[in-house]
């Protein structure tokens, strides 16, 4: 049995490349304008629906905002919100949020992936955490030693000193068991002491075993470049010492919500993919983003927009009505505003704190003492941002640490919203584990009486609570049950 | 780890720039070069100066923006490599480290070690497609493609867009970049119909914006971090002047 199948690690490379090499062809045919280093700040609702946004020209640093029809975000999750995750550096939750902020309800924000096979952090200078095909795990076992504190090279641990621990937790499953369980899984047998490599924050992938068996061609075949990329960012060779892998934030399967069509609460805004909540549930399987991305680009929003298109009475908008220009204030006063602290801390260092917090209590798995201690920290770096964030440069020009406040500004924002929601959620489900809700051996406890629903969650003005609304999910085939991978 | 490092500033277009040094006290060998970069940086806005801008997003060695010159190499001196996939450990304790943006007219610098590309996005404009809209392309699966072909197909598709090879090329050209897409399309069934027509325009293109023409220096291929071969220039070269038999008119 396979997981999934490694293909130079570039299938979702490759999807991107065709998909670029399309959106070229229409730019030069003149159908679409394609507008590169420039920033969405802000959506600009008008009549009651979404008819523009306001951007930020990174280079010029001039604000400007455009009129639409009807606005499409796609811009992906908010997995940066803990600083460190599997994502690129630049994607952001900026689009999203401030839609939020304009009206879009925001569901299941806590829903977060964290995937089990990536290269454990080195310092505390780390930047990024690189994924490692989970495709290894075919080939792969997952172990640590038995012996708490065991500091010996993995070749002197002998066989039976070894846990293989997802093979003993699962053993109908074995090494393949789903994302959450293996993320868990390795958490909880670091947070014992038995984890390896630096701080104790990581579990063997060993394709040693497979070395003997399958011979390096057949693995090198197989996976050829990843041995490269571990080895380049390790400094080991896997061939000969197993990988040390730990999990990371990785996907997020919360977003604005949208109906079947992809419309938010707003009308004529549409959210397409990761940006958006639904498909995934509590808990993605691996490749599926792909699949969203499908659906929604090519067998959805080119027939819902259409039909938006053809119900709604657009009447004519410009650059010069007053909601597009007090949206367009707005942006310029709070980059302004940004700028005027001139404090003492970097964007980066609150951008680690948020994501320690997050990640030590909102993180695999929650309690309500630690979500309810993470809304207070998370509010206290709020104000503390605002108070002494250090931003040099001005506005107009390029200056990337204007552009990475104002996204922290809005994780300081999302990641208590995240927090409220795991709080709000008693039960577990999927990814979302809450120490209270277990079963007997360990497991997710899922209470779909009282929980059976999405959470929408509404923005409330002047710092006033969000509002916590309820979509129930209703069964008609396939009752959920519970699952079982032992 | 110690290491002297003399950086590109330059404010703006406009800004004339020069080489700044900064000296690192404590860097760590395990810290990608970028890593350094970031360290360097909170160290300048804690002093109240302005940051080092350069490019990055997916610091994997596949969103191809990290590009810069370190120490003459694009990509710097190890083989096959992303700067973004460079780590400290391969510099020498106490090395003094030149980084600069890509050197080539094309590529206009933004802020110091940050360039304009849109140039590579024009050459792709001009052909490197295929003319189906998406959606209407038959399933994939039904058009059988040899293994070979595909694993060169692949080779060639593996190209990031990063410009390294422009920068690296004495010479200024873009036939590493221009020949990966007319390479990794022209091997493969769904590329057939516009082969010739497509090698034509991208060359053009190129012309047009200036790069200069391939002298067979081979600089490309050795900085290039996918390890692209030059033998898909080769294959251009060919669909080039083939294009004159198929589709006659002016060079």
């Amino acid at each position: 049995m396979s997981r999934t199948f490694y293909c130079r690690g570039q299938t979702g490379q490759q999807l991107l490349l065709g998909a670029y090499g399309a959106l070229c062809r229409q730019v030069g045919l003149g159908r679409v304008k394609m507008f590169p280093r420039t920033e969405m700040l802000d959506l600009v609702v008008a009549g009651g629906r979404a008819r523009g946004i306001v951007t930020r020209n990174l280079v010029t640093g001039i604000v400007e905002a455009h009129t639409a029809d009807a606005v499409v975000l796609a811009a992906g999750g908010y997995a940066n919100v803990f600083f460190l995750s599997t994502n690129a550096r630049g994607a952001n939750a900026t689009s999203i949020w401030r839609s939020y902020r304009r009206g879009a309800g925001f569901a299941n924000p806590c829903f977060i992936q964290v995937h089990p096979t990536c290269i454990p952090r080195s310092g505390d200078f780390q930047a990024k955490l690189t994924l490692i095909s989970e495709a290894l795990r075919n080939d792969g076992r997952v172990w640590v030693p038995k012996r708490r504190g065991d500091t010996r090279s993995p070749d002197a641990v002998p066989e039976n000193e070894r846990d293989y621990f997802l093979e003993r937790m699962y053993p109908g499953y074995g090494n393949l068991a789903p994302r959450d369980l293996a993320s868990r899984a390795a958490k909880r047998v670091c947070d014992h002491g038995c984890g390896v490599g630096p701080g104790g924050r990581g579990v063997y992938l060993d394709l040693t075993a497979a070395v003997a068996g399958l011979g390096e061609k057949v693995l090198c075949e197989r996976y050829g470049n990843l041995f490269e990329i571990y080895e380049r960012i390790s400094g080991e060779n896997p061939l000969h010492t197993p990988m040390r892998i730990y999990p990371a934030p990785h996907y997020t399967m919360g977003g604005l919500w949208v109906d079947y069509g992809l419309q938010s609460t707003i009308p004529g805004l549409f959210v397409l993919g990761e940006a958006n909540f639904s498909d995934h549930g509590a808990n993605r399987l691996g490749a599926s983003a792909l699949m969203q991305g499908l659906a929604d680009g090519y067998f959805i929003i080119p027939y819902t927009l259409g039909e938006y298109f053809g119900g709604a009475a657009l009447g004519e908008v410009s650059p010069s009505d007053r909601p597009f220009v007090e949206a367009a204030k707005e942006v310029e006063d709070r980059l302004a505003r940004i700028l005027a602290v001139q404090g003492k801390r970097t964007v980066d260092s609150f951008h680690r704190k948020l994501g320690a917090i997050l990640w030590e209590h909102c993180g695999i798995i929650r309690n309500a003492a630690g979500l309810g201690a993470a809304v207070e920290k998370i509010r206290l770096l709020r104000a503390e941002f605002w108070e002494n964030v250090l931003v040099p440069g001005d506005a107009a020009d390029l200056n990337q640490e204007l552009e990475k406040a104002g996204r922290v500004a809005d994780y300081l924002e999302l990641g208590e919203l995240m927090c409220r929601d795991a709080l709000a959620r008693e039960e577990s489900c999927g990814c979302h584990f809450r120490e209270e809700f277990q079963t007997a051996c360990g497991e997710a406890l899922r209470d779909d009486r009282r929980f059976g629903h999405v959470a929408v969650w509404e923005h409330a003005e002047q710092e006033r609570e969000p509002v916590r609304h309820v979509e129930p999910l209703t069964f008609e085939t396939i009752i959920p049950a519970e699952r079982s991978y032992k | 780890m110690k290491f002297t490092l003399f950086i590109w500033r330059q404010r703006n277009r406009g800004d004339r720039g020069r080489f700044v040094k900064y000296e690192l006290n404590d860097a760590d060998p395990g810290m990608s070069f970028l890593e350094m970069l970031d360290f360097l940086n909170q160290r300048l806005i804690e002093r109240g100066e302005e940051p080092v801008a350069f490019e990055h997003d997916c610091r994997e060695g596949i969103c191809g923006c990290c590009g810069m010159v370190v120490n003459g190499f694009p990509h710097g001196p190890e083989k096959g490599t992303t700067v973004c996939q460079l780590y400290l450990r391969h510099f020498q304790e106490g090395a003094h480290i030149h980084i600069e943006p890509w050197r080539s007219r094309v590529f206009p610098v933004i802020k110091d070690l940050v360039v304009d590309r849109s140039v590579l996005d024009r050459m792709m404009r001009a052909g490197g497609f295929i003319s189906v809209p998406t959606g209407s392309a038959p399933e994939a699966n039904t058009v059988p493609v040899p293994k070979e072909a595909a694993e060169v197909a692949m080779d060639a598709a593996a190209c990031i867009g990063c410009g390294a090879c422009v920068a690296a090329c004495p010479n200024g050209a873009a036939a590493l970049f221009v020949s990966a897409r007319l390479g990794h399309l022209g091997l493969l069934p769904q590329g057939q119909p516009e082969r010739e027509r497509r090698a034509k325009a991208m060359i053009r293109r190129m012309d047009r914006e200036g790069f200069g023409a391939c002298g067979n220096h081979r600089e490309c291929e050795a900085v290039c971090p996918k390890r692209i071969s030059i033998r898909f220039i080769a294959r251009a070269n060919r669909d080039f002047l083939k294009a004159f038999f198929v589709h006659p008119g002016k060079a």
